[in-house]
């Protein structure tokens, strides 16, 4: 095949990504959307291999079919509760490819400096998306602390690795060869690089680290197009890079921070919150019952807690009971609960929860008072008052769901620990608080117990 | 000149990237992150360029090692992606279909 046939069939393809991602924006069409894209991935890999310059096909067949069956089993075995998780390994899996590509790139003859730019930045950016997404991997599932890691010349030495990069990115263009000293540093760097980017972000900001791995995954792809003078990959990696952008930004904007505020600060090491005195009304399941058989309206807000007691399936159980007794049921996400964006929207899904009962904060804020019960599932940040009305709370103006407004909230909690800010929540000790303490699977199914029997 | 082409290339498709992301709703947040990240996998282009090239054995295996992580991320990706959009029902479809 000739290569302006295989640069059309390229154009086909790009028009088939973008088809699939408009359609990928509506519930009704996403799965077709989906369906699209990778159809256009088929006919973009197809063509490739049409290409007269490629000449070997075993190595090919044999790492594709390798990659394919390890791709599909993940993707099949994987619990939906570790979705982040999962989402971070396959990142820094494309991001490790876009560096290989820019690093064999080197070895085509006659690169112009142009090239080489470009080729290292797909080496740097790939780079920093595999070691970044390995560590937010290794925090994610909990194989090392998922807290912030700070240390005290932190920037000096991030900042002292950046300058190195770009040192030994300059020294390498003005002598490129492929077994340059400086080549191998650089690969060692933006390694490193990586990794220190990603330490200080704590377990609550993971959703903006991930859109953001997802985001540089792209942009790789989009450099790697550069090194080989690629159109497709340039066009579906910049999409890729700016619906990463968008939804980092969508994140920042859900915690009231900045982008740089996120990715330089550690989270909690700031002032001082006021502390907050009370009492806490502990409930257990039978009174819990009695007040929700009488509610006309109830709000389930879920977070975190609830994908760790992987008590979605009872929480749609008590949900249905909920309605069948005539109550209208809702459940309200806030847009970064949970470790990734729209976490707790998969799960309810995957609990059969229909996605017409999921409401967004903006929704369900303005008539919280007319709640009759909000029940709040191992969530405490996203629904803490203080981000309204302490000012020296580290979370002060995060928008939040105002379930303290509801006439009654349950919280559902495993004990009277702080969140995973480390700050109080005084909607603990609210008048209309009530603590249904022990493991949320468990303290619903109970729940559920009694509207049965 | 070709890299001038190129990057017009980008420009415009970093907007039209903007143009058709900023409209996603909440709750499909994470398929849309795992469906883009399928595609991100789209360097297995530039892999299998480089695994099947004449330019050296050691290009060709770096090539091929690429062609398998960026296979990881296209299949794993579109797999999971749709698997979690089929999970998403609307209210009537979700009631005779109780099972969890």
């Amino acid at each position: 095949m000739s290569t302006v046939m295989i640069n059309l069939w390229y154009v086909v393809a790009a028009a088939l990504f973008i088809f699939g991602l408009k359609q990928l924006g509506s519930p009704a069409t996403a799965v077709r959307g989906n369906m699209l894209s990778s159809l256009a991935m088929v006919i973009a890999i197809a063509v490739t291999l049409l290409n007269k310059e490629i000449l070997t096909f075993e190595l090919i067949l044999v790492a594709a079919i390798i990659g394919a069956v390890i791709g599909a089993i993940t993707a099949q075995k994987v619990e939906m509760t570790s979705m982040p998780e999962m989402v971070a390994l396959f990142n820094g899996s494309g991001g490790i490819a876009s560096l290989m590509v820019g690093w064999a790139a080197l070895y085509n003859m006659g690169n112009t400096t142009f090239t080489d730019v470009t080729i290292l930045l797909s080496i740097v950016i790939g780079g920093m998306t595999f070691s970044g997404s390995i560590l937010a991997w290794g925090k994610l599932s909990e194989v090392m602390t998922s807290a912030a890691v700070v240390f005290g010349a932190q920037r000096i030495v991030n900042a002292g690795i950046l300058v190195g990069l770009i040192a030994c990115s300059v020294l390498f263009c003005m002598d490129p060869s492929v077994d340059s000293p400086y080549l191998y540093a650089v690969i060692a760097l933006s390694l490193l690089f990586g990794v220190m980017a990603v330490l200080p972000i704590g377990g609550a900001d993971m959703p903006v680290v991930i859109s953001l791995l997802n985001s540089y995954s792209g942009l790789a792809a989009c450099a790697a197009g550069f090194a080989i003078n690629n159109n497709i990959l340039i066009v579906a990696g910049s999409m890729v890079g700016a619906a990463g952008i968008i939804l980092t930004n969508i994140m920042c904007k859900a915690m009231n921070r900045s982008l740089g505020h996120v990715l330089f600060s550690g989270f909690g090491a700031v002032k001082q919150a006021t502390k907050v005195e009370g009492e806490v009304k502990p409930i257990v399941a039978e009174d819990a019952f009695l007040i929700l058989e009488a509610a006309q309206s109830v709000t389930f807000v879920p977070g975190y807690g609830m994908a760790v007691a992987q008590a979605q399936h009872v929480v749609r159980e008590l949900g249905e009971l909920l309605e069948k007794n005539g109550a209208e049921v809702t459940y309200a996400i806030h847009p970064v609960a949970g470790r990734m964006p729209g976490h707790m929207n998969v799960l309810l899904a995957e609990a059969n929860v229909p996605y017409d009962q999921l409401v967004e904060m903006e929704d369900i804020n303005p008539r919280i008072d007319n709640v009759d019960v909000a029940v709040v599932i191992g969530a405490n940040d996203v629904v803490n008052p203080s981000a309204r009305n302490d000012e020296n709370s580290p979370i002060y103006g995060m928008p939040i769901i105002n379930v303290d407004q509801a006439r009654t909230v349950f919280v559902l909690k495993r004990s009277m620990g702080s969140g995973f800010s480390g700050v109080d929540n005084p909607l603990f000790f609210g008048d209309n608080t009530r603590m249904l303490f022990g493991d949320a699977k468990q303290s619903i199914a109970a729940v559920v117990a009694e509207f049965k029997g | 000149m070709e890299a001038v082409f190129l990057a017009m290339v980008l420009m415009l498709s970093i907007f039209l990237g903007f143009e058709l992301i900023s409209k996603v709703p909440a709750t499909l947040h994470t398929p849309l992150m795992s469906g883009a990240n399928a595609i991100s996998g789209i360097t297995i282009v530039g892999a299998l360029i480089s695994a099947g090239g004449e330019a050296g054995a050691m290009s060709s295996y770096l090539g091929a090692a690429a062609v398998m992580f960026a296979m990881i991320n296209v299949a794993g990706g579109y797999l999971v992606t749709n698997r979690m959009l089929s999970m998403f029902k609307k209210k009537d479809t979700s009631q005779t279909g109780g099972k969890s």
